[in-house]
């Protein structure tokens, strides 16, 4: 069943795949750590680093998934393993 | 699959469009006409009623008309339920009565730390949409541990992966159907005991006939109510506030107001500042998040909505479609805590006496009146006006401050239309979101429950020539089973169970992740190195949680070298174990009670909460279920194929049911 194309789709989206993880981990975290100087920043009376958790990450999870769906659905289509 | 066809099941799928429209019509209508009645005079009691009567008989309906005597359309909904219900449905069966009566009350009492919690319980479906759903879809499941058992051979990671499912989702039902049973009493005037019994029966008209298809079609109801009832105060806040009905957009001119206030206040501890709340410094916030998040991509009952999609595309969609809808309302649940917080203030900040409060703030003291512990002043239960100015002049206040004022997490939601002066009718509307949270959730988790237990254990271990209309008759025999259990539980009103909800998400994630994402990430897991996985980290996460909540003296004693306590609080141990040693019999009960409350502050690792025990049993899973892995030898041949085929969504699902 591994065939060239086979091996090739998991390459892609085992790519996709970390590339998620990359910006999971950035938003669900990195961010965070800088929470005290992004507060120094006040944008509509939000402390950054503040905004960032109550809604900028969250944002950020819900565009990520949507785009994620599309992606992964080109590259299964351009593998030929979607589904009929 | 054979079961795709029934009767008139297609003609709703097709309508759902219209249907759920003319529904969210009805219930606005509804809404509009117990506003109507609440000005004509009718009394409060009898809008609670109403509220709570009409939005449970439309879930019994739909469970009614949805029920069914298919395998298909029992256990995962005939697979037909689109992305986009799918993702309200998800939503209701994952934001639980705590989530939303609890939720926004944390974030007023934790401020910034708080947030770790929209983070997690947000986060998470990152990893569900890119890790795990649309594989076991491909799969085919019925259940979370049909999975595991088809991918490491066998019943025994079936019956591990059950323990850990139980484990996990029966505290956490037990949460739910309590918060149904305070809902109840509070805005029904019912005892409780009788309360908590009638949650039960709105939770089994819905999911008892129709199993997951019932249970389905019953969220999207859900998911719109409790929307509604959580928008509608936070959007009436905002305009009374700021004159725009955007709460979230003016939290940021909230959050000014707050900082301005709790200076002019003297108020130390700010909403905004990071780390400072109720113990979560930097480590335990990160670490909270972590659990959380791999928790919500572990918990059988979330997991097994994305069984019910028509296709592999379809479950990751739904899965972004989910969090959408879950991020309504968790980014309106930080603008809900900041105006309820800046109303608060603005209250103190008007002059706030023993002598005025009765006219400035009735709301606390019919509370108060409710339930002792929910709204403190001074500290003590503020029940009367007497009460609050000799608890106040016990402490020398003149002055009630914001600080003299404790309130309860779990009231801040159910009591925001209160505070700010809302008509009754938005607290019954409230109520019946609340109501609307905890139902369907508890749905989706006796469901999982009761699938588990008659799939896995009953069907395939115990008789696998069972017919199906028996199988049918034994799932639901299990259900009402394990939701009387679980509403005898609550009765007792166990008083560590909130805590425990939490704990689900430590169990499910060191239990269930690393055996699910190596799975199907990595082919060389096997049988051997998955079981040893599930024990180890399940082993440890369960050690951590129990040793240092209910044997706390025994866990300081064996790991105080481990422990972050200082050399004063470790002197303290010593000093009140010598005092339970030598305390005289009659006195043996309360030295114990002393020496352990403390024992329990410093049980500790590294200075990790008991919240967080997947910190430790995460990674133990993992390493343990590597290194068990290569030391044994590689999965077959054909389980190798099978999950090459896991991997791509084209061609059939896997496991193809020999059924219906």
């Amino acid at each position: 069943m591994a065939t060239p194309d086979r091996v090739s789709y998991w390459n892609k989206t085992r790519s996709l795949m970390f590339l998620m993880l990359g910006l999971w981990f950035f938003f669900g975290y990195v961010i965070h750590f800088f929470v005290g100087p992004l507060n120094n920043i006040v944008i509509l009376g939000f402390p950054l680093g503040f905004y960032m958790a109550a809604q900028g990450s969250l944002i950020a999870f819900v565009v990520m998934l949507f785009w994620f769906a599309r992606k992964q659905n080109s590259i299964d289509e351009e593998h030929g393993v979607s589904e009929e | 699959m054979a079961t795709t066809t029934t009767s008139g099941g297609g003609d709703f799928v097709s309508n759902l469009g219209r249907i759920y429209t003319i529904y969210t019509g009805g219930f606005i209508a509804f809404v509009i006409l117990m506003a109507i009645l609440s000005a004509a005079g009718v009394p409060n009691v009898i809008i609670g009623y109403m509220f709570v009567g009409f939005t449970i008989l439309i879930y019994a309906v739909i469970g009614i008309l949805s029920r069914t005597m298919q395998v298909g359309e029992y256990y995962v909904a005939g697979r037909r339920v689109p992305a986009i219900y799918n993702g309200m449905a998800t939503g209701a069966d994952w934001m639980s009565g705590a989530s939303f009566v609890g939720m926004a009350g944390t974030l007023y009492l934790l401020g910034y730390d708080g947030l770790a919690f929209v983070l997690g319980w947000t986060g998470g479906y990152v990893l569900v949409a890119i890790l795990v759903a649309p594989y076991l879809r491909k799969f085919g499941a019925y259940t979370v541990p049909d999975f595991l058992s088809a991918r490491y051979g066998g019943n025994l990671a079936r019956f591990i992966g059950v323990v850990v499912l139980f484990s996990c989702s029966f505290t956490y039902v037990v949460a739910q159907v309590y918060a149904t049973g305070i809902i109840s009493a509070r805005f029904l005037g019912l005892d409780f005991n009788v309360a908590v019994y009638v949650g039960l029966a709105g939770i089994l008209v819905c999911s008892m006939l129709g199993g997951m298809r019932a249970v389905t079609w019953t969220q999207v109801a859900q998911y719109i109510v409790l929307i509604i009832a959580y928008l509608i105060p936070a959007i009436w806040m905002s305009t009374v506030k700021t004159g725009v009905p955007i709460p979230q957009l003016m939290q940021g001119t909230a959050l000014a107001n707050i900082t301005a206030l709790e200076t002019a206040q003297g108020i130390a501890v700010n909403h905004i500042t990071p780390f400072v709340h109720g113990g979560y410094n930097a480590l335990n916030f990160f670490l909270l998040i972590l659990c959380l998040m791999v928790g919500t991509a572990s918990l059988p009952h979330v997991l097994m909505r994305y069984f019910t999609t028509p296709s592999v595309r379809e479950a990751r969609v739904s899965v972004a479609w989910s969090l959408l809808f879950i991020f309504i309302l968790y980014f309106t649940a930080p603008a809900y805590a900041a105006f309820a917080k800046w109303t608060m203030l603005d209250l103190v900040a008007s002059g706030l006496t023993p002598d005025n409060i009765a006219e400035k703030a009735g709301w606390m003291m019919r509370w108060a009146a409710a339930d002792n512990a929910l709204v403190q002043i001074c500290g003590k239960a503020a029940i009367d006006t007497a009460a609050i100015a000799a608890a106040c002049a016990e402490q020398g206040v003149t002055n009630i401050g914001f600080a003299n004022i404790n309130l309860n997490a779990d009231m801040i939601v159910l009591a925001t239309p209160e505070m700010a002066g809302m008509p009754y009718v938005i607290s019954g509307l409230v109520a019946a979101g609340g109501l609307a949270a905890a139902l369907s959730t508890a749905d989706g988790l006796l469901l999982a429950i009761a699938n588990a237990l008659s799939h896995d254990i009953y069907y395939k271990m115990i008789d696998q020539n069972a017919p199906t209309a028996r199988r049918l008759v034994v799932s639901r025999v299990l259900l009402v089973v394990v939701a009387i259990a679980a509403a005898y539980v609550a009765s007792t009103k166990p008083a560590d169970i909130l805590a425990m909800v939490s704990w689900a998400f430590s169990l499910a994630a060191a239990g269930l992740f690393p055996a699910l994402v190596l799975g199907v990430w990595w082919k060389r897991a096997n049988s051997a190195g998955a079981i040893a996985g599930m024990i180890a980290g399940f082993g440890i996460c369960l050690y951590y949680l129990l040793g240092t909540r209910y044997g706390a003296v025994g866990f300081v004693e064996m790991w105080s070298g481990l422990s972050t306590a200082t050399a004063e609080q470790l002197a303290k141990f010593e000093e009140l174990k010598a005092a339970f040693a030598a305390a005289a019999p009659d006195a043996q009960a309360a030295a114990w009670a002393a020496f352990d409350k403390h024992a329990q502050t410093i049980a500790n690792w590294g200075g990790v909460k008991n919240l967080s025990a997947a910190a430790f049993g995460l990674p133990v899973g993992f390493a343990v279920m590597y290194v068990v892995s290569r030391l044994t030898k590689e999965p077959s041949h054909e389980l190798q194929e099978f999950i090459e085929e896991i991997r791509i969504p084209r061609g059939k699902t896997i496991m193809e049911e020999k059924t219906a």
